[in-house]
């Protein structure tokens, strides 16, 4: 069976795709040597329709990586409510899967029991998870490499994997946390398509979250920009550019309008970041 | 410069070996030193076929013995409490200053200790063996659970993994290369425990074997226990170093 029907079929009777209410986040953390306390996040409110792609960009340390910890169950909230399909948010389960920065596969399991690790995790036998992991290493064209070692395969390859381990579980709720990050310019453009390419299957919500304007209005759907710290909504900014989309967009006067507005508001908050470096350092 | 081919490497270490063991067997028959201090290749052949005849293999035995339990309990213990200490913190920061300074200490100084606590059978010698081996297998093993990549529990937490999960999947697979490290210094230290236990107070065994040739001036059978010791330390550091190389696939 092609990897799409398989995918359909399991979306039919899985999950629905999750919608996301956040009302009043705050995340704080104790900082463990100094005692000192950090605000990563700061009275966040936003919500996100089933089946949409959105991007969140922010300078670094504004708390992007932090939300995606939050929605994860990975990070408690300190104040707010993060409701997932109406229904509170309590710690990690089935229905999110993460797809980290660094590609943290399990460097003594191969490709194919990387990619059924958190079904395993899950409670799913080794057998019934490599039935469907098949299919999503298909997917995510990493066919023939099953039986690879993490350190045996490039880069990209390595985030292939890190990816189809999230999707095979099914989530109805996708958090990506620049999965990109590490990857020279010119493999980046060409996985930001693969996304696309995949996305167009899967089409499940999705978070990602990237430092990078035009790979965030290359796949979002809408893109939440977050101020420096405490990372506080800027502004959220819907991309209208017809799906499936083709890395051609990227140069388009359209596609370059919206870069450009989003580059100015990047660059106010990475002064401010700058700024609050500085005084950091004076103080 | 100029290197013979690799092929022959094999080739020439036979053929140092046997010069050596020429040199060795020329040096008392030509008079040139005394076999009372070196003995000879066909000394100690004669001598260990002999001994053989004459209950070499028990003595074996005991050493065995004594040196598959001491190193058993060792593994065992060490890991699980390798794996507890890289765990816990809180049981590191009590537990770690003792298991520190045991290790600093020098253990053969334990010997006649434990000679009084568990008398002069195997039980003294497979705490010996113990002792030797013990330490480094935790040092490793814990060192081995504090260096797991901190986003695999993240990954394993996103999953919904719980404690014994993490565990599982996690802390034991990847402590698996550190066990084969620490064993591979345990090993060395666990044959010193037997062989000094033996030297110093016993009632059977290799060690005893040649401290009785000793005290009764019989070079050759000295050598006969130096070269089983040794063969056995060879053999079995190359088999750990295969087992090691077994695990070495993933290891990056």
């Amino acid at each position: 069976m092609p990897a799409s029907v398989l995918i359909v079929e399991l979306r039919a009777h899985g999950l629905d795709d999750m919608k996301i209410n956040i009302d009043g986040l705050s995340v704080e953390y104790v900082m463990r040597r100094s005692g000192e306390k950090l605000t990563a996040l700061k009275d966040v409110s936003f919500s996100i329709a089933a089946g949409r792609f959105v991007c969140v960009v922010g300078p670094s340390g504004c708390g992007k990586s932090t939300l995606l910890k939050v929605l994860a169950g990975l990070q408690a909230p300190s104040a707010g409510k993060v409701l997932l399909d109406d229904m509170p948010l309590q710690g990690p389960g089935k229905n999110r899967a993460m797809v980290f920065q660094s590609a943290s596969l399990l460097p003594w399991r191969t490709v194919l029991r990387n990619v059924t690790y958190g079904l395993e995790i899950q409670g799913f036998s080794f057998q019934d998870a490599e039935k469907v992991a098949g299919d999503f290493i298909d997917l995510v064209g990493l066919s023939g490499f099953e039986e690879s070692y993490p350190r045996e395969i490039s880069g990209g390859m390595q985030q292939r994997v890190n990816l189809a381990r999230a999707l095979v579980t099914n989530p109805g709720l996708l958090l990506m946390d620049e999965p990109f990050a590490n990857l020279d310019p010119q493999l980046r453009n060409f996985m930001q398509a693969e996304v696309e390419r995949i996305w167009e299957q899967t089409r499940q919500t999705t978070l990602f979250v990237t430092h990078l304007i035009d790979e965030a209005i290359f796949l979002a759907d809408e893109i939440i920009v977050l101020t420096a710290r405490p990372g506080r909504i800027k502004t959220i900014v819907p991309v209208d550019f017809p799906r499936p989309r083709k890395l051609e967009i990227k140069k388009t006067p359209a596609f370059h309008v919206l870069q450009d507005s989003l580059s100015e508001m990047m660059d106010q908050e990475f002064r401010e970041m700058i700024y609050q470096q500085a005084q950091g350092e004076s103080a | 410069m100029n290197y013979a081919p690799a092929r022959y490497d094999r080739l020439l270490v036979l053929l140092a070996m046997l010069v050596f063991l020429a040199i060795w067997e020329l040096l008392p028959s030509l008079k040139l030193v005394d076999p009372f201090f070196i003995s000879s290749p066909s000394r100690i052949i004669h001598s260990a076929q002999w001994l053989f005849a004459h209950g070499l293999w028990n003595d074996i035995r005991v050493s065995l013995i004594e040196f598959l339990w001491g190193m058993g309990l060792a593994i065992i213990l060490g890991v699980v409490l390798g794996w507890g200490l890289g765990w816990y913190r809180m049981l590191s920061v009590i537990v770690e200053p003792f298991i520190t300074m045991m290790n600093a200490a020098p253990r053969v100084a334990l010997l006649p200790l434990l000679i009084l606590w568990l008398g002069i059978g195997i039980e003294s010698k497979i705490a010996a063996v113990f002792l030797g081996a013990f330490f480094p297998i935790v040092f490793t093993v814990m060192k081995g659970v504090r260096t797991i990549d901190r986003s695999l529990f993240e990954l394993a937490r996103s999953f919904g993994a719980n404690d014994a999960r993490v565990f599982t999947t996690l802390a034991i697979p990847s402590t698996v290369p550190y066990i084969m490290a620490g064993l591979h210094i345990a090993v060395g230290r666990g044959l010193v425990g037997v062989v000094i236990g033996e030297l110093l107070a016993a009632q059977a065994g290799i060690g005893y074997m040649m401290a009785r040739a000793s005290s009764t001036f019989q070079t050759d059978k000295v050598f006969v226990g130096l070269i089983l010791l040794t063969g056995f330390g060879y053999a079995i550091t190359e088999l750990i170093k295969m087992i090691e190389k077994h695990f070495e696939t993933w290891r990056s």
